[in-house]
């Protein structure tokens, strides 16, 4: 394998609010490949969002404080320059975000809103830039895209939002999309199409993407390689047949027995994780899950409650929990 | 579109004969009577009725409010100073001299005063509010804030009398504030009126500081505001064309009523700097009981108010193309 086209290590991001630090991002590292769709998947605060927005620099600079290194394609992002950053994002770097509504401007053409970009990164003329914009909503499946450019978001549907959406995300062909729960806010019809389109684009551009989801069936449709966050930390990452297929974390078995199944009877109810997610201003100690795993006794409470687990191995198929691997495949069989 | 200024210009008809109705029927529940104060100190009942006549105030208050009505429309006759054409104001009871004329030659100045003044603060205003709200919690948005509470605060014939004070008479900065018509001379047009727009830029200020910097904070979070940044927009433009545009909507509204109001007659800062206005008109006119002036005067304060409410509404839609005029 050549170096990864993104490359996260150590990754800490601590926000300062009146309530006390917050950390968000803790210890953080792991890998996109190219042309890969990395799925992070995480209960809401887990992180999965705060680290993208880093990436992108989209944090706010006055209240948190992030170290480690974030690589592009072989450039330093941590620390780079407001200039760098604004000529990466949209343009080598691009995202999608949950709700297409209130993501794109209420005061701005579909057209417009693509073609800026475009221009912005390019330099291109109006006229190219909006004949780009018909071709891109083409290429996402927007109907009479030479009409359609110039509606307001308003005029859209949701779906076909999301759509145009994508169209602005990948018009200067940007070798990283990072998806930030792309269907969340999608009817379940729609959400099908657009991680359908997402891959087809994918398959065309040769696009690096981070799908960042709660939804492990949107992981197990469209990843390579899955990240399961909690706390702000890796609890387990892998191929997709290894996370989904032999999971290893307790988490991970929290998130999938409380995932609804079509070959389950219906009369078995469903297991959701017991508690609640921790505060990220007062972090458990050890292993952040050890409050809510059913396995702390196996393993012994003061292992857990001690050291902080780290992920091992350190390729491939890993885990930061500290059952061993028989007692794993006999929890989980 | 058409159809909404058609509807809204129909609406704003009404909205006008309720208001002059209303101070038409008021005027006459005050005790005060016009016929005698034309008649003079000492009046015998002949001459009282002789002024009453002449007034045209002996008749019915009904026919006399038609007559006014009337007389807008399409003018009115009368007795002793011939016709008056459409649209007829009346003749004022001090002086009988033509409303519409006294009123359209004191005009340019408050709406002089009005747009330069407006120039100033909703500039201003909405600057220093943008600063602030980029700003947030640091010193340039404490200072900006304590500012706008100091303009909020003060009074304009406080600010009016002290800079009068020490800029004109003491130190000769400025000149004595005078009106000299634009289409005169525009630098003097300038400098005759710099001091009274300044200082009643500062009472109005103000408000657009803080309602620019409220908005402009909450914008800023907005998704779509993320997605310009995302999008590798530069920080000045994700700035003055993304979270401006959400801002304009509610500076607009109250830059609507205050350009009204202000139209309407700018009565303390008139009589603060010594011009001759349409607020100076109205005051006057209700001391000396003059109902065709007093009418007019309120006819042209509602009147700007209910047209500037209809362009702000029609910018509205100009603004955000999720408003429809319907």
């Amino acid at each position: 394998m050549s170096n990864p086209f993104l490359s996260v290590r150590d990754l800490t991001v601590d926000f300062h609010t009146e309530d006390g630090v917050v950390h968000a991002v803790d210890g953080l590292s792991f890998d996109v490949e190219k042309g890969t769709t990395l799925g992070i998947v995480g209960e809401s605060g887990s992180g999965k969002s705060v680290t993208n927005l880093t990436v992108l620099g989209l944090h706010n600079p006055e209240t948190t404080k992030i170290s480690g290194e974030i690589h592009l394609d072989g450039q330093e992002l941590t620390g780079a320059s407001r200039s760098t950053m604004e000529k990466l994002r949209g343009n080598k770097v691009a995202m999608i975000f949950q709700d297409p509504l209130t993501s794109l401007s209420p005061y701005h053409t579909i057209g417009r809103q693509i073609s800026e970009v475009y221009r912005k990164h390019t330099g291109a003329s109006k006229a190219e830039a909006r004949a780009r914009a018909v071709e891109m909503l083409t290429r996402v499946g927007i109907p009479q895209p030479n009409i359609r450019v110039d509606d307001y978001p308003h005029q859209f549907s949701g779906g076909m939002r999301q759509r145009a959406m994508i169209a602005m995300a990948l018009v200067c062909d940007p070798d990283l999309l990072i998806a930030d729960e792309p269907t969340t806010a999608l009817d379940v019809t729609v959400q099908a199409q657009i991680l359908d389109l997402l891959k087809e684009l994918q398959d065309q551009t040769g696009t690096s993407i981070i799908m960042i989801t709660h939804d492990l069936g949107v992981v197990a449709s469209t990843a390579h390689n899955v990240l399961v966050m909690y706390a702000g930390r890796a609890v387990e990452r892998g191929t997709v047949k290894e996370v989904l297929g032999e999971p290893r974390h307790p988490y991970t078995w929290g998130l999938l027995a409380s995932m609804p199944r079509l070959t389950a009877s219906v009369d078995v109810p469903l297991k959701p994780v017991r508690g609640t997610p921790p505060s990220l201003i007062n972090v458990p100690s050890g292993c952040p899950f050890h409050p809510r795993c059913d396995y702390v006794n196996l393993a012994g409470p003061e292992v857990c409650k001690g050291e902080r687990p780290e992920l091992s191995p350190h390729r491939g198929h890993g885990d930061a929990c500290y059952l061993t691997l028989a007692q794993k495949r006999e929890i989980h069989k | 579109m058409f159809r909404f200024i058609t509807r809204r210009t129909l609406g704003a008809v009404v909205t006008l004969l309720i208001i002059a109705a209303c101070t038409f029927f008021l005027f006459f529940a005050v005790p005060a009577d016009p016929a005698r104060l034309a008649c003079g100190k000492v009046c015998p009942p002949e001459l009282l009725a002789q002024a009453r006549h002449n007034l045209g105030l002996d008749q019915p208050l009904f026919a006399q409010f038609l007559a006014w009505v009337g007389g807008i429309f399409f003018g009115r006759d009368y007795e002793g100073l011939g016709h008056c054409s459409a649209p007829c104001l009346g003749y004022s009871f001090v002086n009988r001299a033509p409303v519409l004329d006294t009123i359209l030659d004191r005009m340019p100045l408050t709406v002089s005063l009005t747009i330069g003044a407006a120039a100033v603060f909703l500039t201003f205003g909405v600057a220093t509010g943008i600063i602030a709200a980029l700003k947030q919690g640091k010193a340039l948005d404490k200072i900006a804030s304590t500012a706008s509470l100091i303009g909020a605060s003060v009074q304009i014939y406080f600010v009016g009398t002290l800079a009068l004070y020490f800029l004109v008479y003491q130190n000769h900065i400025l000149q004595q504030p005078k009106y000299v018509p634009f289409t005169e001379n525009p630098i003097a047009w300038a400098t005759g009126l710099a001091l009274p727009w300044v200082v009643l830029a500062i009472i109005f200020t103000a408000n657009y500081t803080r309602m620019t910097r409220s908005t402009m904070v909450e914008q800023l979070t907005e998704d779509y505001v993320r997605t310009a940044r995302a999008k590798g927009m530069s920080g000045r433009s994700v700035v003055m064309r993304f979270a401006l545009r959400g801002t304009l909507i509610p500076i607009i509204t109250i830059f609507g009523v205050d350009l009204g109001t202000l139209i309407g007659g700018a009565i303390i800062t008139e009589q603060t700097f010594g011009l001759q206005g349409v607020g100076q008109l109205s005051v006057k006119a209700v001391t000396y009981s003059d109902l065709p002036m007093l009418m007019a005067t309120v006819l042209v304060a509602a009147g700007a108010i209910v047209v500037f409410n209809i362009i702000v509404d029609v910018m509205y839609a100009v603004i955000d193309p999720r408003v429809r005029l319907s």
